[in-house]
């Protein structure tokens, strides 16, 4: 690491922790998480008794992240709806507060690379957000083995890191495109406003606009149907909201085992048991590219984009 | 002395406005060089070019040889820049606000803050120096400002528009710390301003920009030379009765050139008169001769204010 990108770096993690902008969001989501921590605590004995096999093998510490009683969502739910609020949230004003303040100017007169500025702010906000996950993951596997008395397995535990890696990965996605708008926009509330217009068009619009372009009927031949699939899994796929949830559906819910049609034929002979590790995570691993790929496209645009940009004062 | 400081034929365009027009210019060592001009004369895009924040359209600018457009870095390793109106974390305190650009500058952590301690001290805000720059008024940002620029240990720097917004007394301290740094450290200054007094008061040379085009360099001596060549001297006299015959009378005498008549109701009045030479004595005799009272007779030499306005009135 270059010298002045890790001093740089060290500022910016330092300004996030003191920031009430961070600790407000984290504290939102940690609420959160306890709060779904425990309506799964209260149902998941509904899912135990079902059982009629080995605990280890119903995955039953994922079922801590994925069960939900009707009323509030799940653990896996509610991180993938806050997440980008928490990506976009940590980096909507990065480089335009520095503008505003007029201090950017006087960072970029000092002998440093300018790369090293927009790279230090994603660094240290990719940091902090991981950072905090992780912590965040392991308190809710810890609470768990609280509540059940059962140590996961090994399995279960990788399982948790991978989900939680690439919810940091998914929140990398929303920061970039949050640094590129502050590169773009040098109010705040307008790079607020467009970092938001995005959530809220892949989270809630986009899946309609698939349906709508490419919707399944389900008519015609086998053929024409896994057809009309295919073309509704590729739109589906542009977003990143999409990506993160097969990515997490499968990797914490092992008996899930293809993501897209699954013919009869395929069905048949094929033992219902779940997915070992491994397996899932080749099953995902061109979502996780996906999203590792959004992120630097992003990146590289707003890189890109500040090379090219007079920097002035106020 | 050598040159620190080369611009030739520098050039910025923006879509249609020539922001500066093949700029050449030359900074010697040790130099206090005042760049004076109204706003958006193009002096903060010219500092930009240097450093290498902006790049030109046309044409080179080197610092102690160095090109600012190919290796900006290492011109600002030898160059602080204090932006008009410079902008601080806020949230950190003065002394943390010096060590974190110190430490951008390659220093290490006790090093840095011993340089950033005694530069406070230098520019006196030591009293301040734990305090967070929230907290400073407008007059102590500017001087850690000049901290800042400072504590890279610089061979130049390059201050835009220092003293807007400071009050006068901080404004003459001010411009007497920066003189005093550029002559003990000999450090060369650039200082670009709009406000002339302040320029004429610290600076060895300086350079009138208008319109993104240098229009005259020299000494502040120089300059009223060369613009006032038919009228160096000016004189005003107040007299009563100033008629026209006493007009007729100052306007006759050797070496004038114009004489402007101002009267008042009581038939006095007042009269500037211009002249190739100085012409003090005679005027007193001609009004003296023509039986008026002498009321007031006041020499007057050409500041940097005159030689703007005369600027523009030849533009006008």
């Amino acid at each position: 690491m270059r010298r002045s990108l890790s001093v740089l770096f060290r500022k910016e993690v330092a300004d996030h922790l003191h920031s009430w902008r961070f600790n407000i969001l984290i504290a939102l989501i940690a609420l959160t998480t306890l709060a779904s921590l425990y309506t799964a605590a209260q149902t998941i004995r509904s899912v135990v008794p079902q059982a009629d096999q080995p605990l280890g093998d119903i995955g039953l510490f994922l079922k801590l992240f994925t069960t939900t009683d009707g009323k509030l969502p799940s653990f896996v739910a509610f991180v993938g709806f806050l997440a980008p609020l928490l990506g976009l949230g940590m980096a909507f004003d990065a480089i335009s507060s520095e503008r505003n303040k007029g201090t950017l100017v006087r960072l970029l007169s000092q002998p440093i690379y300018r790369d090293d500025v927009i790279l230090a702010k994603w660094f240290a906000a990719l940091a902090v957000v991981g950072v905090f996950f992780l912590a965040l993951g392991f308190i809710v596997m810890g609470l768990g083995l609280f509540v059940f008395g059962i140590p996961p397995t090994a399995e279960e535990v990788l399982r948790i890191v991978f989900f939680l890696l690439v919810t940091a990965v998914y929140v990398a996605v929303w920061q970039s495109l949050a640094i590129l708008f502050s590169i773009r926009f040098r109010q705040a509330a307008t790079s607020v406003l467009a970092g938001l217009s995005v959530w809220l068009f892949f989270s809630l619009f986009y899946p309609m606009i698939v349906n709508l372009i490419a919707p399944i009927t389900g008519r015609g031949t086998v053929d024409d149907v896994l057809r009309e699939i295919g073309r509704h899994q590729f739109l589906s796929r542009l977003s990143p909201v999409t990506l993160y949830e097969e990515a997490t559906t499968i990797l914490l819910s092992p008996d899930v085992r293809a993501l897209g049609p699954f013919t009869l034929e395929q069905a048949i002979g094929a033992i219902p048991t779940p997915l070992p590790f491994d397996q899932s995570l080749l099953l995902i691993w061109p979502q996780i590219a996906g999203l590792v790929a959004m992120s630097v496209v992003l990146f590289g645009l707003s890189f890109v984009l500040f090379m090219r940009q007079d920097i002035r004062g106020r | 002395m050598s040159a620190i400081i080369e611009l030739r034929g520098l050039t910025k365009q923006y879509d249609t406005v020539r922001a500066v027009d093949n700029l050449t210019l030359t900074v010697y060592e040790g130099e206090v060089f005042g760049l004076l001009g109204p706003n958006g004369a193009g002096k903060t895009t010219t500092i930009l070019m240097m450093l290498g924040l902006v790049e030109p359209t046309d044409g080179t600018a080197r610092i102690l040889g160095i090109d600012a457009t190919r290796e900006p870095l290492k011109v600002k390793q030898v160059v602080g820049y204090l932006p008009d109106d410079v902008g601080f974390y806020d949230d950190l305190t003065g002394l943390e606000n010096l060590v974190l650009t110190a430490r951008l500058n390659g220093q290490n952590d006790r090093d840095a803050e011993a340089a950033a301690r005694a530069l406070l001290r230098r520019v006196g805000l030591e009293a301040a120096a734990d305090k967070k720059v929230g907290a400073y008024s407008r007059g102590m940002r500017q001087r850690l400002g000049l901290a800042d620029t400072l504590i890279k240990k610089p061979k130049v720097i390059i201050l835009d528009e220092p003293t807007l917004g400071i009050d006068p007394e901080g404004v003459r301290e001010f411009l007497q710390l920066i003189r005093t740094l550029s002559k003990e450290e000999g450090l060369t200054v650039l200082l670009s301003s709009h406000h002339l007094h302040q320029v004429q008061a610290i600076c060895d040379r300086v350079g009138i920009f208008v319109d993104g085009r240098l229009i005259a360099v020299g000494t502040v001596e120089e300059l009223s030379a060369q613009i006032f060549a038919d009228d160096r001297f000016s004189v005003e006299v107040a007299a009563r009765p100033l008629d026209d015959r006493l007009v007729e009378a100052l306007q006759r005498l050797p070496g004038v050139t114009r004489v402007d008549v101002r009267r008042e109701t009581d038939g006095g009045g007042e009269a500037v008169v211009r002249a190739t030479r100085d012409v003090a004595a005679d005027a007193a005799r001609a009004v003296v001769a023509a039986g008026a009272e002498l009321r007031k007779l006041t020499r007057r030499a050409y500041g940097l204010d005159d030689i703007y306005h005369r600027y523009f009135e030849g533009r006008a």
